[in-house]
């Protein structure tokens, strides 16, 4: 079994085969203290039907880098340097009203909190139909409204909804139904990849199940490619393919999800994996030594050194490691597999 | 012998009032359990969002008054104490709340939160034992002073801030630390470190901790015992290893079933899809019947008692009519004693 890494996927991006492909992304904020270089050179390829997802603490850039593939980002931050290529085209050269079309079409964000982004005065249906009207290609198509009411039926539907529910504002609403229909704004347009930043945080178990299988459900049936990102492992476990973890702006290992969980490369994953509590058996709680880095000042060399156990002097707080394939579809950085290549 | 804190049948109803034109909500429904004087005890109260954790934890506080039944410390109905009393519960029964920075003030230094109480309740005799001691209180909790004193809350992360939340409880030394969801907000490996420093306050400190949150698999490591609560009624309550791993409540089933095992092996079964809990109006009979699988016809006319089915458990629910009703109200009265040998697993120094 062959696989290709962001950087082969990138070259041949052009190629459909790959519904989003990453390229040395780096997202910087200018703050009067210096550059926060939140996302700092990532690379990825996501396949149609394909559902990664991005975890790290709190920090780490994940929303940051989500905003970026939607082309949302927002001063005092920028994208500085790499491309994003969406169905082949990058979308990193488009002028604001082509990526606009793009959005929702193409690609979706179900953001952080998305219960709280809903407009609190405006009933549910409107708030879906205007996300449709707002970037229905060709303004000559626009649909009569018949033709939306019962396109905004459908879509509740497929979000488990009930029609009442379009008529109804935020606030009778609970968080597990707001979340629901922030997925059907998602969804309206049958984009090809949908990215969803902690979509269930805050919500129990019990609703929390019901959205994750919600948003499988629809992203099996438009065949999109998700990108989930959250820190809760659980969820993780349960919904996605492949796992990319991010420490401090940077990818330091992506693999599939099973391999993750039993065999972490990465000795940052390795401290996440075990400090997972789980219902077999009652473990000493161990959290990662050390505090997450702050991005104004990093650590030379690897960014995970000063809290790494398998540090090695002399290499790992001078050179940073290179993000590299170090087995068929494992990649990581890190000095450990430095000589091992694929 | 009298219980430290006890709750006497306590309920409490929100809004319907004569002009709302709506019946009152039930957020909480009748509830009794104490916590013990003589052993210090880890006890979890879990549910869904509304259960009633938030506004039970109130109550016990003294922050929010009961619409019926009391609040007892040591004896003493919560309402009615005042002056050296009343100053000795408040720092008896310290809490942490789900969002630490609530507790702060922005405009102060994060020491404030830990200054001000140890002067108020005389920790230490002079300034520089009061100081030695925060810095044992945080250092407790794995902070260097020298990174968390003399900054702004702002200037830390949220774990951060939780841990000084902590360390606060460490440095009053309370008999009970109240915690509201200390961890829901952080991530995966602070949980762990902000955890671990509750429980060794409970197994070195000999303080007894009510723990409050949605995550069961938390429940299921720090806590001995557990309260399930749903819409303001016990729906289960025992030990965890009973409780957690061998649910018979249909509800606590519905809650295990849903937990996302952080295992790509052990995945989530198709979940029977039975609509939000704040949709459903107040029920006659059992709360749980609309949303439950077994629903049977005595469950729509008649609130199940509470059943005592195992030694260690008691589950509100007619399936198990045939075990015989708690005798007395006290649900605390089943509870398992603590398990110590039962913790394994790698320690890293
Ligand atoms: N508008 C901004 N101005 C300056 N710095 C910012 C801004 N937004 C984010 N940052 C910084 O960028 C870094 C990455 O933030 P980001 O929100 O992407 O993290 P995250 O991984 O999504 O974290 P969380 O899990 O808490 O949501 C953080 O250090 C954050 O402080
Ligand atoms: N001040 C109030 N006025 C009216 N209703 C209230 C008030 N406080 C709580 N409630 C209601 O009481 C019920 C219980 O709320 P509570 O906050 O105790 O739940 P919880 O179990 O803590 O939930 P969560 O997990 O979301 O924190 C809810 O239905 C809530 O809407
Ligand atoms: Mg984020
Ligand atoms: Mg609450």
């Amino acid at each position: 079994m062959t696989s290709l890494t962001a950087a082969t996927a990138a070259r041949s991006s052009a190629s459909s085969e790959h519904s989003l492909v990453v390229e040395d992304l780096r997202v910087h904020y200018d703050t009067p203290e210096g550059v926060i270089k939140a996302v700092d050179g990532v690379s990825l390829a996501l396949k149609p039907g394909e559902r990664l997802a991005l975890v790290g603490e709190s920090g780490s850039g994940k929303s940051t880098l989500a905003m970026a593939l939607m082309r949302l980002t927002k001063a005092p931050g920028r994208i500085v340097a790499g491309h994003i290529y969406l169905g082949g085209k990058d979308i990193t050269l488009l002028e604001e009203p082509e990526m606009r079309q793009l959005r929702l079409n193409e690609i979706a964000l179900v953001p952080q909190g998305a219960m709280n982004s809903l407009n609190p005065v405006m009933r549910v249906k409107h708030q879906i139909i205007d996300g449709i009207l707002d970037h229905v290609a060709d303004r000559k198509q626009t649909p009569d409204s018949h033709e939306l009411e019962e396109r905004v039926n459908r879509l509740l539907a497929r979000v488990g909804l009930s029609p009442e529910v379009g008529r109804m504002f935020p606030h009778e609403l609970s968080g597990g139904m707001k979340q629901r229909v922030a997925m059907a704004i998602a969804i309206s347009l049958s984009p090809r990849v949908i990215v969803a930043d902690e979509p269930t945080s805050a919500l129990d178990v019990v609703v929390q199940r019901q959205i994750m299988q919600t948003l499988g459900r629809l992203q099996q049936g438009l065949d999109a490619a998700v990108i989930l990102i959250g820190h809760d492992m659980g969820l993780v476990a349960q919904f996605a393919n492949r796992v990319g973890v991010m420490y401090a702006g940077k990818l330091v290992e992506l693999g599939p999800v099973q391999q993750i969980f039993t065999e972490p490369l990465h000795p940052y994953t390795k401290l996440l994996i075990e400090s997972l509590p789980n219902l077999e058996e009652k473990k000493k709680f161990i959290g990662i030594p050390g505090l997450p880095p702050t991005l104004l000042r990093l650590p030379s060399g690897c960014v995970f050194h000063p809290r790494c156990p398998s540090f090695i002097k002399g290499t790992c707080e001078t050179v940073a490691p290179h993000y590299q394939e170090v087995r068929p579809e494992r990649e990581t950085s890190c000095h450990l597999y430095a000589g091992v290549r694929a | 012998m009298t219980a430290l804190l006890e709750l006497r049948n306590v309920s409490k109803l929100f809004g319907g009032g004569f002009f709302s034109g709506r019946p009152p909500l039930h957020a909480l429904d009748g509830i009794t359990f104490s916590i013990p004087e003589d052993r210090p005890t880890i006890t979890a109260i879990a549910g869904e969002s509304g259960s009633g954790k938030t506004t039970l934890a109130r109550i016990l506080l003294g922050i929010a008054t009961p619409s019926a039944g009391q609040v007892l410390y040591r004896g003493k109905d919560v309402a009615r104490i005042s002056g050296a009393e009343r100053k000795r519960f408040r720092l008896e029964v310290q809490p942490i709340f789900q969002d630490p920075f609530e507790s702060y003030n922005p405009f102060y230094k994060v020491d404030h939160v830990l200054t001000t109480p140890a002067r108020n309740f005389k920790i230490g005799k002079s300034k520089a034992e009061r100081r030695s001691r925060i810095e044992e209180a945080l250092h407790a909790v794995g902070l260097q002073p020298e990174e968390t004193l003399g900054r702004f809350p702002h200037q830390l992360s949220g774990g951060q801030r939780q841990r000084v939340m902590v360390a606060r409880a460490l440095l009053l030394r309370p008999r009970i630390l109240l915690a509201d969801e200390p961890v829901s907000m952080v991530d995966a490996s602070l949980r762990a470190t902000i955890l671990d420093s509750v429980y060794t306050l409970n197994r070195t400190h000999g303080i007894s901790v009510i723990y409050i949150t949605h995550d069961l698999t938390t429940a299921y490591q720090v806590s001995d015992n557990i309260i399930v609560l749903y819409r303001g009624s016990v729906a289960e309550a025992g030990s965890v290893e009973q409780v957690i791993k061998q649910p018979k409540h249909p509800y606590t089933q519905l809650l295990v079933q849903s937990i996302p095992r952080p295992d790509p092996r052990k995945l989530w079964g198709d979940v029977p899809a039975r609509g939000d809990a704040e949709a459903l109006g107040e029920a006659v009979g059992c709360k749980f019947a609309d949303r439950c699988p077994f629903v049977m016809d005595a469950c729509r006319s008649a609130v199940p008692p509470l059943h005592h089915i195992d030694p260690h458990r008691v589950a509100s629910c007619f399936l198990y009519r045939d075990s015989k009703v708690v005798a007395e109200q006290d649900i605390a009265g089943v509870f398992a004693p603590r398990a110590d040998a039962a913790r394994t697993g790698p320690v890293r120094a």
